[in-house]
């Protein structure tokens, strides 16, 4: 497993001076050429409010990245940063309003329903919900074909031959094949889910927050599942979550967004050990880590995301930022990239080193504080609270 | 701004727990507490016998998957179940008082002024059609029938600064739907506090939350606890939320009670293998990432027909090494480890202390 493993990496890892590049001006004329390029995708939702006439939302707002083939990488953030409709949008079931996706070498941003079916059969989604995304009068068996059935494939075999090779592939009995989905548990459904969107050998699968829904003990055999299947058929994944343990198993490079736009990319060790951006490196301290008891120390943010109907001018962060200058306010910092290139952060102020090494230590809280009780300093400025026992 | 002061070093403390309190008596006192649901489909026994207590300031998480019992033990605890179909059995003492038998109206003094809750999801507890602060309001004056409107009013404008809603005289008048997620759940933690309640029940009250926002309501409940001194029971199925904020966990499966200890206890030295399960299957942010997660095999059993024996056989990895045993025979909570950790496993605990260190100290958050 590992050398092929190794063999299918290593184009990835050649290319690697332009993985964490994905300003748009970059165009690696290297052999390794991208399996998705997405540049300044956008998308914003018109909304209709009685007061104050209308507005837009720009749930995503000028996206620039590449997916290898062969390559898994993880979109995360809050709610509400646009990872999800960023993921529609790939597998054009949300229209785009701006920028490009091209797949393969071919620009599907616009591309019509039958220009689209070939594609189909390359792009796959698994989705967030399996009660949800699964058919209830249909039987398992007919779920599974039904991907194979409308683009006209007859597979070697027969289609019932292929689709039992599916679900023993997902780790389902084959002889369920005339169950119905209410038979499933939820991560059973998953599965059911995966091997639907295996049926037409894709290259690249979106998966919008395929574990998220499922007990913990669940998730586990679904994420080792999926990380099977990405090795063994060479798949690309683009994977949303905003599960960032979720997202260091499964991702070779990551994405943070906030507000609709990338605030940084990389590798997967630069993200984890090394984040530049404030806004990773709080993701990150948020999290509750089991491996330390008690409050550890963390980067509090205070106050919720802004609403993308009128994000904050300049840097999106900034209101939640302390690092925020004057220059924030005016001027929206470029996704460049740092550190020869292999990871690029959106940001004026870029951090260094770990997380809560940095000059950000300072922004850590220490314990139980005191938080409106009084004997705090309170919310500053910048919007994070120092808080001291 | 200035951030010159020297970053605080080294690790922080666990919440202080001053330790003389430790003989206090628990103001709430579980004792073999069972509960049964008479389905079409036959009996569910989402509670089998599972027994606990909180002191006032101290807090319980209770961890379990979907359908461990979890949820129903603290619904038990705040009487809130249709008596017709429900039948509970065993003690729930609160305060001293022997709240299984109670009637009804008794019950309901209670709920809301000594012991409160916070749910899930904050959008559908609460009233779409009320505003917020209405709505905490009258949660203050149905237990202080004294209190005038304005009073009330007051009182509810506080609770909301008190919980970090900024602008909280303004925020009053507003209706849930103008809270973000964030802030709702703050307003349920208002509601839920107004009455100064001594038990505390939060029932998942972070999983609909964005993380940086569910670091927010975990600071807050623990600076609320500092002040108001009561005890909180933490429902959870995140291992991380429980290692923040808990000082005793209670391991939930099929029902039953298999593992209860310090939080120290059961996440450093797990003695069940449910827990291990748990454990190994958590994606870590340390350590080897390419490394395989150990999942727990199959699925969480149905209550209304469980497994015989140890509930957790069909899954255990180790159910054979002790014959039928684990087939045959339910196992009790019995000693294991430190002072007051006890775990419900018939594997010995060599075997266990062998097992732990070579198959699950090293993969997950186990690490």
């Amino acid at each position: 497993m590992s050398a092929r493993n190794a063999a299918q990496r290593s184009p990835a890892v050649a290319n690697e001076g332009q993985a964490g590049m994905s300003a748009s001006s970059a165009a690696p004329a290297v052999a390794g050429e991208p399996l998705l390029r997405v540049r300044g995708l956008s998308k914003h939702f018109p909304v209709r409010d009685g007061l104050r006439g209308g507005g837009l939302v720009r749930a995503v707002d000028g996206l620039d990245f590449d997916v290898r083939p062969g390559e898994t990488l993880g979109l995360v953030g809050e709610s509400g940063c646009g990872k999800t409709t960023t993921g529609r949008m790939l597998v054009r079931l949300l229209e785009p309003t701006a920028g490009t996706i091209e797949f393969a070498g071919r620009d599907i941003t616009h591309a019509g329903r039958r220009e689209l079916r070939p594609l189909r059969q390359d792009l796959q989604i698994i989705f967030q919900d399996p009660y949800a995304s699964l058919n209830p009068r249909h039987t398992v068996g007919r779920i599974v074909a039904m991907p194979l059935q409308v683009n006209g494939i007859n597979p070697p075999g027969g289609v019932k031959a292929r689709v039992r090779e599916l679900l023993e592939l997902v780790g389902l009995n084959p002889e369920h094949y005339n169950r119905y989905p209410h038979e499933f548990s939820g991560g059973q459904r998953q599965r059911i889910g995966i091997a639907r969107a295996l049926a037409l050998r894709p290259k690249l699968i979106v998966a919008d927050e395929p574990v998220s829904a499922l007990d913990v003990s669940i998730q586990a055999q679904v994420v080792n599942l999926l990380r099977d299947l990405q090795r063994d058929l060479g798949l690309a994944f683009v994977f949303i979550a905003h599960d960032l343990a979720v997202v260091r198993h499964f991702c070779q490079r990551v994405a943070v967004m906030y507000l609709g736009r990338i605030v940084e990319i990389g590798d997967r060790v630069d993200i984890y050990e090394r984040p530049q951006h404030p806004y990773t490196r709080a993701l990150l301290s948020a999290i509750p880590d089991v491996t330390k008891l008690g409050p550890a120390g963390r980067i509090r943010l205070t106050g919720d995301v802004p609403t993308p109907l009128n994000p904050p001018s300049g840097c999106r962060f900034r209101t939640r930022c302390w690092k925020a200058q004057d220059i924030c306010a005016t001027e929206e910092p470029a996704l460049v990239p740092r550190d020869g290139g292999r990871q690029a952060t959106a940001c004026h102020f870029p951090e260094s080193g770990p997380v809560g090494a940095g000059p950000d230590a300072h922004a850590v809280a220490t314990g139980p504080g005191a938080r409106g009780v009084g004997t705090g300093p309170g919310a500053t400025a910048a919007g994070v609270e120092e808080v001291s026992k | 701004m200035d951030r010159s002061d020297p970053a605080p070093s080294g690790e922080p403390d666990r919440p202080s727990v001053p330790e003389q309190r430790s003989g206090e008596d628990p103001y709430l006192r579980v004792n073999d507490l069972r509960v049964r649901f008479d389905t079409s489909d036959g009996v569910v026994r989402a509670v089998d016998g599972v027994s606990f207590s909180v002191q006032r300031g101290r807090t319980l998480g209770i961890v379990g998957e979907s359908g461990s019992g979890k949820s129903v033990t603290s619904l038990a605890v705040l009487g809130l179940h249709e008596e017709k179909r429900t039948t509970i059995t065993g003690e729930i003492s609160v305060g001293g008082r022997q709240l299984v038998g109670l009637p009804e109206e008794e019950v309901r003094r209670l709920r809301g002024r000594d012991m409160a809750m916070i749910f899930q999801d904050p959008l559908s507890a609460l009233h779409p059609y009320f505003t917020v602060g209405r709505q905490i309001a009258e949660a203050y004056r149905v237990h202080h029938p004294k209190a005038g409107k304005r009073a009330a009013r007051q009182r509810a404008v506080d609770m909301l600064g008190r919980v970090g809603i900024p602008q909280p005289a303004r925020r009053f008048d507003q209706y849930p739907h103008e809270f973000s997620g964030g802030m709702r759940q703050r307003a349920m933690i208002a509601m839920a506090l107004v009455n100064d309640p001594d038990l505390l029940i939060a029932d998942e009250p972070t999983t609909a939350l964005d993380v940086t926002v569910q670091a927010q309501i975990l600071d807050l409940l623990a600076d609320l606890q500092a002040e108001f001194h009561s005890a909180i029971i933490m429902i959870t199925h995140d291992l991380g939320v429980v290692s923040q904020i808990a000082d005793e966990v209670l391991v939930m499966y099929g029902g039953r009670a298999v593992e209860h200890g310090s939080v120290e206890q059961v996440l450093r030295r797990p003695q069940h293998p449910y827990t291990w399960g748990l454990l190994s299957s958590v994606p870590s942010l340390h350590g080897d990432a390419d490394a395989d997660l150990v999942p727990i095999a199959g699925n969480p059993p149905s209550l209304i027909n469980l497994p015989s024996g140890c509930a957790f056989h069909p899954r255990c990895r180790y159910a054979d090494r002790n014959g039928d045993r684990s087939r045959t025979e339910v196992p009790q909570l019995r000693p294991a480890g430190g002072p007051g950790h006890l775990v419900a496993c018939h594997l010995s605990a060599d075997d266990r202390t062998r097992l732990y260190a070579e198959d699950i100290a090293h993969v997950g958050v186990a690490r």
